[in-house]
């Protein structure tokens, strides 16, 4: 399938309503359909619409022990109250992916790797507001590697409620886009 | 069918119950396991069984005791504060002998404490709970795919002895998605005919169903019956593994979602040469005492972690039985141990001239 001990763990922020909750089922789906070992963990109950949401996801090529992410190598943050909270626990070499356009500072750490996308500004050109999440999540997936966006893309139908199955298409273009 | 799925623990526990002959659920909304009675409310209906969400914790679990009286399959899920306020129906569960499995996804305590992951219910869980000389079958989950698989045994147990059975999850296993295979997972158990349920008694004698018995002797027969069963239980229904005990120097112990910390820990500390293996009891009542007490034979010391203060840590004392010094290590009021703590503590105990001290 993929080289020996391929193993990322992967922690998803952003307020309530941006979809990062979503982005980590669609990865874990998506990472699950090609053969990989997968766990995800949400933060529960008491997020509301607004607040901070986050979850952290862990793909392997084997049996995945402690399913609990504390130095994720990658994270992918959406806004400034998660990118506070959360970049000084990403791995030394880790990668920062970080929404632009609500993140106003540079992160506070020359031993990371950074990659800035205005998420929401791209998204908007698509003229489909609510898929700032997909842009990032693309930029992500083409850096890494792990999967292709098109492999992401085909597990879309299996997250996205089937009310939001509009969206599929503009999702899918997001996804690809790539920042 | 043989397709794996992403679901959480609550929906993959939810959905074996059913598979596993669930004929009636009655249950009170509490994080974090409210899937389970989501998941209920929309497939009991579809699949014509019964779904009731009770106006309280304390009519969920007499539901149950009803419910089980007449011969069905029932069950009801809470998360701690709730399963404390189950404990009278559960004694009377224990008392009348009626079959019923109990599902407390454990949350930090005590009293409302809050709504993240802890395992600070073993005492309650494993030592009855409510009043009484009783115990009920505790099973411990540590994967999504085995929150499913162990409804099959739970509904079993429950009819073949019964006994109340309590299903010991946490909020992380209850909220986590992992892939699950949904099998119907056969335990191929000859159960018993229910010709002590109240199914109406045209044509036999009456069956009566209750726990107030107001004399001496016959209520003290009942405790020695009682006690009967539960040594045949402990004698049979042992549940437990164990990983690279046959040279082991310390042998850590943990069950549910402790245990996947405590199996990253021991293959971490194995590459740095220390020689560390572990033990997970899946049954917490009867708990593994001869499985630990073997290891004790080898093993110079143990460690328990767990998301408490050293609860099952006590089992772990009576089971070694002075063979071994054993440690403990662990965080609660919703803080999981982390590997990196727990390794730390490994390191710190096997330092070589350590004296071991307990605690």
């Amino acid at each position: 399938m993929t080289e020996k001990n391929c193993r990322e763990e992967i922690i998803f922020a952003g307020f309530g309503g941006q979809g990062v909750i979503l982005l980590g089922k669609l990865m874990a789906t998506a990472a699950m359909k090609a053969g990989y070992e997968v766990t995800y963990i949400p933060s529960y109950g008491a997020e509301v619409r607004g607040g901070t949401a986050n979850c952290s996801v862990i793909i392997d090529n084997e049996p995945i022990a402690s399913p609990l992410v504390t130095e994720p190598d990658t994270l992918i943050v959406m806004n400034q109250a998660s990118f506070d909270k959360f970049v000084p626990k990403i791995k030394p070499r880790g990668l920062l992916v970080m929404n632009t356009s609500l993140i106003e500072t540079p992160p506070d750490r020359d031993d990371i790797e950074v990659m800035g996308v205005a998420a929401d500004e791209i998204a908007h050109q698509l003229k489909s507001p609510r898929s700032a999440n997909m842009i990032a999540l693309g930029v992500y997936l083409k850096k890494r590697g792990l999967l292709t966006p098109q492999q992401v893309a085909e597990s879309l139908p299996y997250v996205l409620a089937k009310r939001h199955h509009d969206m599929l298409d503009v999702n899918t273009r997001a996804l690809m886009h790539g920042g | 069918m043989s397709e794996k799925i992403l679901i959480t623990g609550n929906e993959a526990l939810a959905e074996a119950a059913i598979r596993a002959g669930l004929e009636a659920y009655f249950g009170y909304p509490i994080t974090p396991q409210n899937e389970i009675t989501e998941y209920m409310a929309r497939r009991m209906p579809e699949e014509g069984r019964v779904f009731v969400q009770s106006e309280s914790e304390l009519a969920a679990i007499n539901m149950v005791f009803g419910g089980a009286a007449t011969g069905k399959r029932v069950m009801t899920s809470s998360s701690s504060p709730g399963i404390s306020l189950m404990q009278e129906g559960i004694s009377y569960l224990s008392g009348a002998e009626l079959p019923a499995v109990v599902v407390n996804i454990m949350r930090g305590g005590p009293g409302l404490g809050n709504i993240a992951p802890s395992q600070s219910d073993y005492f309650q869980a494993t030592r009855g709970g409510g009043h009484g000389d009783y115990r009920t079958i505790v099973l411990a989950p540590s994967t999504v795919q085995e929150m499913a698989d162990l409804m099959f045994p739970a509904f079993d147990l429950a009819d073949l002895y019964r006994i109340v059975v309590m299903v010991l999850g946490d909020g992380v296993l209850g909220q986590m998605m992992e892939p699950v295979l949904l099998e119907k997972k056969q335990t191929h158990r000859k159960l018993p005919a229910k010709d002590w349920a109240l199914t109406g008694c045209a044509g036999r004698s009456q069956n009566i169903v209750k726990s107030l018995d107001l004399v001496v002797p016959r209520l003290e027969k009942r405790n020695l019956m009682l006690q009967e069963k539960y040594r045949r239980i402990e004698e049979n229904e042992v549940m437990c593994e164990g990983h690279l005990l046959e040279d082991a120097e310390i042998v850590l112990v943990a069950y549910g979602i402790a245990s996947r910390v405590v199996r990253t820990v021991v293959s971490r500390a194995r590459k740095e040469q220390i020689k560390a293996g572990w033990i997970r009891p899946v049954t917490l009542w009867p708990f593994p005492s001869r499985q630990i007490a073997a290891a004790a034979e080898r093993a110079r010391l143990f460690l328990t972690v767990e998301l408490s203060y050293g609860q099952m840590f006590d089992d772990v004392r009576i089971a070694v039985a002075g063979k071994a010094p054993v440690h403990f290590t662990g965080r609660a009021g919703g803080a999981i141990p982390t590997v990196e703590a727990v390794l730390d503590e490994v390191k710190k105990l096997m330092q070589p001239g350590k004296v071991a001290v307990e605690r």
